[in-house]
């Protein structure tokens, strides 16, 4: 059911609804306030006070921007607040997103990559590449992890993502292009069992 | 000269190609090595399938009480605007 749907049911009082809706939300609010609170308890905090400002506000939103980004531009305004995070300066440095040692001294692939769409796609029954999938993003460091959640999982644009983590869109680039290098070897790994180039 | 960048080089060039990102001289160079270079292909197919990959991510598990927690006082507050107006 998309959002708007499930917004209706919930200015009707529907406490189903607005459950579907946490729970789509809910781990993407908590990783998006990590990155601004020292926490895991003050990220959880963080995004119940998310949830409390929704149902206050839900009746005056004019739907102008996506419920989504309204969403977590209140999450991250309060974790702002809440926070105070250390590093308020990300220092990006360049990418290197696969393995030197995949490449010869010619900088061509010793051994070239399997596409993973068909081996996705055979895979997908028993689940176990999603599962990789979000372990890997749950595994990423700070600040990929909120870049990748934001803008791969949500599907926030690179401009709102860069908004909502206060980073430049050219530095949320490079922590995004860092983060899905590091998905994909892990699912490499998966799918092929890493062992064509070891 | 059909290969003005290197496979190494190619795949650092890839995430920002596909945000759309890329100045046109660097989509240039690297679409040009792309039409030439399997590997590469495979490797931006890898990272197509990644990215589609972490948009089907589901939400984890969450823990029953932090839902019931929320849901709780959801309901609370849907009992103190109704006794506000009880229309």
């Amino acid at each position: 059911m998309e959002d708007e749907a499930l917004l209706e049911r919930i200015l009707g009082g529907d406490h189903d609804a607005f459950r579907d809706l946490v729970e789509r939300y809910q781990m993407s609010l908590v990783r998006l306030a990590r990155y601004y609170v020292k926490s895991e308890a003050s990220a959880e905090d963080v995004a119940q006070d998310t949830w409390i400002a929704v149902m206050q506000g839900l009746e005056r939103f004019e739907g102008r921007s996506s419920f989504k980004t309204w969403l977590f531009r209140i999450a991250a305004n309060r974790a702002r607040k809440t926070g105070t995070r250390e590093y308020r300066v990300v220092t990006v440095d360049p990418v290197d997103p696969v393995s030197s040692a995949r490449f010869n001294e010619g900088g061509m692939w010793n051994e070239a990559p399997v596409p993973f769409t068909e081996l996705i796609n055979d895979k997908l029954a028993n689940a176990g590449v999603l599962e990789a999938c979000r372990n890997a993003i749950r595994d990423l460091p700070e600040p990929q992890q909120s870049v990748v959640t934001l803008r791969d999982v949500e599907g926030l644009s690179t401009r709102e993502v860069s908004d909502l983590l206060e980073l430049s869109e050219a530095n949320t680039r490079v922590l995004l292009h860092r983060g899905r290098a590091k998905i994909r070897e892990t699912l490499e790994e998966t799918l092929t069992g890493g062992r064509s180039w070891q | 000269m059909t290969r003005d960048i290197t496979c190494h080089q190619a795949v650092a060039l890839v995430s920002d190609y596909l945000e759309g990102a890329l100045a046109r001289r660097d989509r240039r160079r690297l679409e040009r090595h792309l039409a030439d270079c399997g590997a590469c292909s495979a490797y931006l197919d890898q990272m197509r399938a990644t990215i589609a990959l972490s948009g089907s991510v589901g939400p984890e598990d969450l823990s029953n009480e932090a839902v019931a927690r929320l849901v709780d006082v959801f309901e609370k507050y849907q009992r103190e605007k109704s006794g506000e107006s009880p229309n």
